[in-house]
């Protein structure tokens, strides 16, 4: 009997090992092709101007050919623009959502007529390519004396987010149980107090979902920060990036290009690895039911 | 004194939406009132109108004598346990238990004196530092009632707080609840859907159907004496048995059989007959209405059986509950209604006769 079931057993095993194989390389080529443009900014990010423009390729260089005067040559400057981009950032996210969360939950609870129409421009504007907008917002800058100045990147930041902020942020208000709102109220709460110590606790993963987004927009947007801001001190990332230019029109300095692009990016990615942690799934769990 | 009065209260959300219609109740210090009815009656909006949750269109809320229609339900001095519970998942038990207390500025040895007053009465105490996550149903339940009980409040709102928990422990919290508010001397208004609930912790019960009052009574005269066809069909288990018969002079007419019908001064064409079918029994007896039929159906309850007799001559059918071990022979049995339980009702409105 034992034999049996053994002989029975083999190529189950088999079959489940190849699978895995399988599952492995597939996970494994996935992440290669996402990571790839990645891998080759930092790989360059760190190579010698020799071992960067040798060829055949080098994709594994020797200690040599390795270096740090790439990142050097950025200077305090590219400080600068960090904080440039991390304060019109932070601000834009900050207005999108004190925004859109209020305007999320008054769609998501109040019975207000026309609602569905509300929701329909919400949507249509989500629609536009933003990049088309901003010969229209250049006359607009221009018209309120905004250019050169980071009210000029906030403003458009914030309005171009503010719809999915609304949209999402209503769905989950949606789902929200209604009765710890009613439970709130019938313990005092007034409806500012009811929103600050009960509803936003709640709220806090999808604040933080759409809040991200909005950052990571912001952060890398590219065509208004190039237009309204011409002032060097108050370029954003992308823009500066943009400019390093090498010492004659011939050469691209693919060196530093390299090295701000993963220095620029590298407070986005530690930003976005903390407030995830936060995103804790089921924070409503336990508030309702048995 | 906490008197609770409803005066022709009236909730209507949609021109065809209207799931209050008209009702009028009083609830006095102490009293146990439960609103009893199917779902989409109005018992859960009537709630939720008491509590200021809504507004009504119409009518009154008054409560001690004062009139709170527009005092919005934090300022009305009631709590409520809801039927989900709505424990604030973000704070720990305590902090739920306290949330209200800490709101009104009750300073805070006399918040900890009560908290641990009444988690030790719900053996809430060891856990007191959990978040609602971390407890089982039972436990929420317990701490929704804890965060009721601690604000003292005018009165007691409950939502049916039982039917998220399982059967067992539904029977066990039912007797602790009854209880607990026995010794609390406040008007309590509890709202279910279940009759063993209503019967069992009620001194009043206000059955409503559409909307409507239907009858607002004891337990007891819910029982014995409904109001109507909708309540003597609602409460009590296995059913009454609810059959249209057509009128003779003054009798009714069940088939091969005439049964008086009570003195009126104008006899109608048709009546509806309500029994329990507890109130028949088996075979010929002195003081009941004897009926032959042929018996086509046994449900075994275990303590009872359940027969369905069809009455001679006619296709009508009647609910008999026997005790388990009552025996008959063949399928043709006698069968008598008690005469003093018959219940009758108009066919028209449904409203009893005498």
């Amino acid at each position: 009997m034992a034999n049996i079931s053994k002989a029975e057993t083999t190529p189950k095993q088999s079959s489940r090992s190849l699978k895995s194989v399988f599952l492995f390389l597939g996970v494994f080529f996935t992440v290669i092709f996402c990571l790839a443009p990645i891998l080759w900014q930092i790989l360059t990010s760190f190579k010698t101007n020799e071992a960067i423009a040798s060829i055949p390729t080098i994709y594994f260089p020797s200690f040599n050919q390795l270096t740090l005067e790439h990142y050097i040559s950025l200077g305090l400057p590219f400080l600068q623009y960090v904080l440039n981009s991390a304060f019109v950032s932070f601000t834009s996210t900050l207005f999108c959502l004190a925004i859109g969360a209020p305007a999320a939950y008054t769609l998501a609870r109040l019975r207000i007529p026309g609602e569905n129409i509300i929701l329909a421009f919400v949507l249509i504007v989500t629609l536009f390519p933003y990049v088309l907008l901003f010969l229209g917002l250049l006359e607009v800058v221009k018209f309120f004396g905004l250019g050169n100045n980071y009210l000029a990147l906030i403003i458009p930041y914030t309005a171009i987010n503010l719809p999915l902020t609304i949209l999402v942020l209503r769905s989950f208000f949606q789902q929200l149980p209604k009765d710890l709102e009613d439970s709130a109220k019938v313990d005092g709460y007034n409806t500012v107090s009811m929103l600050l110590n009960i509803v936003l606790p709640m709220t806090t993963p999808a604040l933080i979902t759409t809040g991200i987004l909005t950052f990571i927009f912001a952060w890398n947007e590219f065509i208004f920060a190039l237009t309204f801001i011409t002032r060097e001190n108050l370029y954003t990332i992308p823009v500066a990036v943009a400019q390093l230019g090498g010492a004659s029109v011939y050469e691209i300095p693919y060196g530093p290009i390299a090295a701000a692009t993963i220095a620029g990016t590298l407070p986005l990615i530690i930003l976005v690895l903390i407030f995830q942690r936060r995103i804790v799934q089921g924070i409503t769990a336990g508030a309702v039911k048995g | 004194m906490a008197k609770l009065e409803l005066q022709n209260l009236r909730k209507q959300f949609a021109p065809s939406v209207v799931p209050v219609k008209d009702i009028t109740i009083e609830v006095e210090d102490g009293e146990f009132l439960t609103l009893l009815g199917p779902s989409g009656c109005g018992k859960s909006t009537l709630l939720r109108l008491i509590a200021g949750l809504e507004q009504p269109t119409q009518g009154k809320v008054t409560i001690g004598g004062k009139n709170v229609t527009s005092v919005p339900p934090g300022k009305r001095n009631i709590s409520m346990v809801f039927q989900s519970y709505a424990l604030y998942p973000h704070m720990t038990v305590f902090e739920n238990i306290s949330a209200a207390l800490k709101l009104r500025k009750i300073p805070r040895e006399e918040i900890e004196k009560r908290v641990n007053d009444v988690t030790q009465k719900l053996g809430l105490e060891h856990l007191l530092t959990r978040k609602p996550g971390q407890l089982s149903g039972g436990q929420r339940q317990r701490v929704a009632l804890a965060r009721s009980l601690v604000r003292d409040p005018d009165i007691f709102l409950l939502d049916e707080p039982l039917s998220n928990l399982d059967a067992l422990l539904r029977e066990q919290v039912r007797a602790d609840l009854k209880q607990l508010f026995e010794t609390q001397n406040k008007p309590v208004v509890y709202v279910t859907h279940d009759q063993i609930e209503a019967m069992t912790l009620s001194d009043k019960i206000a059955v409503l159907c559409d909307g409507y009052l239907q009858q607002l009574a004891s337990p007891h005269e819910i029982y014995t004496a409904p109001a109507n066809k909708f309540v003597a069909g609602f409460v009590g288990s296995p059913q009454m048995n609810l059959i249209t018969l057509d009128c003779q002079g003054n009798h009714a007419v069940l088939g091969d059989y005439k049964i008086f019908l009570p003195q009126l001064k104008t006899q109608p064409h048709q009546v509806i007959l309500g029994i329990r079918p507890e109130d028949i029994s088996l075979g010929d007896i002195e003081t009941g209405e004897t009926i032959a039929g042929h018996l086509f159906l046994v449900e075994d309850f275990g303590k009872e059986k359940l027969l369905s007799v069809r009455v001679n001559g006619s296709d009508q059918t009647l609910r008999v509950m026997v005790p388990a071990d009552r025996t008959w022979e063949g399928e043709m049995i006698t069968i008598s209604l008690i005469k003093k339980q018959l219940h009758w009702f108009y066919v028209e409105t449904g409203d009893r006769l005498n």
